[in-house]
């Protein structure tokens, strides 16, 4: 998967719960629960789309790396590759 | 033999509803009903909500159609029962004398002084084209008065009201003015009393780490279904904590039904209810809260989970303040506040050590309570959150 497919598929993932966010809404540096308004139902919700759709599953563990776009990124590109 | 006859009313769903509209029926006469079924769809201010019926019977008539608006309490049909119905639950028109106590849907319709019509002289008669219009146009069919036949609405009575249409009111705008009127309700009449305690949460959170640990996101536990359980469980020993003030009098429920406030990303929010929370595993609490936020935003709640909190909680979740101080949703007599979890220093036996601590902050009725206890509840509510493992 190419870095540009795998960004479509988080925000797709993001827009099953928070519909109105488009991509240039986020700052890709910045929280990106914060970016979107997402609370915390909202984020498993979120994690449990992004598991159904690649297949990672993102343990309570590894929350701390994942709390960017940029970051989060980096963390499914590793598992994917 | 069904021998009574049981409305079936626009319901209350706040102290802040006057109207709603009737979107769709899913009962057609003689369909036999249930206590608890969905027989039909309403549009309020708080969203669509799935109508439930509050006696068992046969659906023998159907006074309005869909789509209508009408005021709280407007008779929409009638069943057939068996058995007497002692208290009509959204009945405004009914005799003071029979009916034992004002329930909290009455309260919440009667607080509505000067909008409460009677059932009887409600039911606005038009004509289908004529609600069809009405709909599109965001009209209020209950002020337009009618010419025809008994009084019925016909298009000729609608082209000057439609020409004199004020700006519509949005969705949005509407919910606004919704928390407002509870909200002013509440701090115009009831004198709040407010305490907080910083509780220490480190177990609750290394407990949580440990059974969310393995699990996949469809299984995890969030804080705050640990939350809910340990205040159903504390409140049970405070019983002035829990129930309603009505008619210059307090009624203690037996029931936790913890209102959850959630708001909802367009703005506004929405407050459902867990039903006897004191009694469901976290388990349980966790599909509890994971359903209702879902059907909060997607609109599909109950009426009755909008109608029967006996308590409010309200959590800030981890993006919030560091704390958050109530406004009591009446007729209730106390809300919950958690703030934000954060790590903070605190001295133990002339230590400093690192914790979780989350604020927690009691806003309570002192007509009811006097602020010892709630002090005392916080502290056992503390006491609870240190054993997580035994929720």
């Amino acid at each position: 998967m190419s870095e540009d497919e795998l960004k479509q598929l988080i925000i797709a993932a993001i827009q099953v719960v928070a519909p109105e966010i488009e991509e240039s809404d986020i700052d890709p540096d910045e929280d990106l629960r914060e970016e979107c308004d997402i609370d915390s139902m909202d984020f498993l919700n979120f994690l449990a789309e992004l598991k159904n759709n690649s297949g990672v599953n993102i343990p309570e563990a590894d929350y701390s790396q994942v709390t960017t776009l940029t970051k989060m990124l980096k963390y499914m590109a590793e598992r994917l590759s | 033999m069904d021998k009574y006859f049981y409305d079936i009313t626009m319901p209350s769903l706040g102290a802040d509803m006057t109207e709603g509209t009737l979107v769709e029926w899913l009962i057609n006469i003689g369909d036999e009903v249930k206590k608890s079924d969905i027989v039909a769809v309403i549009e309020t201010q708080k969203g669509a909500i799935d109508m439930e019926v509050h006696q068992e019977g046969t659906v023998s008539e159907i006074l309005v159609q869909p789509v209508t608006k009408v005021p709280v309490g407007a008779v929409l049909a009638r069943l057939k029962t068996n058995v007497e119905v002692v208290v009509e639950e959204a009945d405004a028109g009914k005799d003071a004398a029979s009916v034992k106590s004002e329930s909290p849907a009455e309260y919440m319709e009667n607080s509505k002084i000067g909008m409460a019509i009677p059932a009887s002289a409600v039911s606005v008669v038009s004509s289908p084209v004529v609600r069809k219009i009405a709909q599109e146009q965001q009209l209020d069919l209950s002020n337009i008065k009618g010419s025809g036949p008994s009084g019925a609405i016909l298009l000729r009575d609608i082209e000057s009201a439609l020409s004199v249409k004020s700006e519509s009111v949005t969705p949005a705008e509407a919910m606004r003015a919704a928390i407002a009127r509870a909200m002013e309700k509440s701090k115009k009449e009831i004198p709040h009393y407010y305490i907080t305690l910083d509780i220490n949460i480190s177990h609750v959170q290394q407990w949580l780490q440990k059974e969310n640990a393995d699990k996949e996101p469809e299984q995890r536990m969030l804080l705050l279904a640990v939350l809910l359980k340990a205040v159903a469980t504390t409140l049970i020993k405070y019983p002035q904590l829990n129930g309603y003030y009505l008619d210059g009098q307090y009624r203690p429920c037996k029931s936790i039904n913890i209102g959850n406030a959630i708001s909802l990303r367009e703005g506004g929010l929405m407050v459902p209810a867990i039903h006897d929370v004191e009694q469901m595993s976290l388990t349980e609490i966790m599909d509890a809260i994971r359903e209702i936020s879902s059907r909060s935003r997607g609109g599909h709640l109950r009426s009755s989970e909008l109608m029967d909190a006996t308590i409010t909680i309200t959590s800030m979740g981890e993006r919030g303040s560091d704390s958050v101080l109530g406004v009591i949703y009446p007729p209730q007599v106390a809300i919950i506040g958690f703030g934000k979890p954060r790590q903070m220093p605190q001295v133990r036996e002339s230590d400093i050590v690192v914790c979780d601590v989350i604020t927690t902050s009691l806003s309570a009725d002192h007509r009811v309570s006097d602020g010892i206890v709630g002090a005392k509840f916080l502290n056992a509510l503390s006491k609870k959150l240190q054993k997580p493992e035994l929720l």
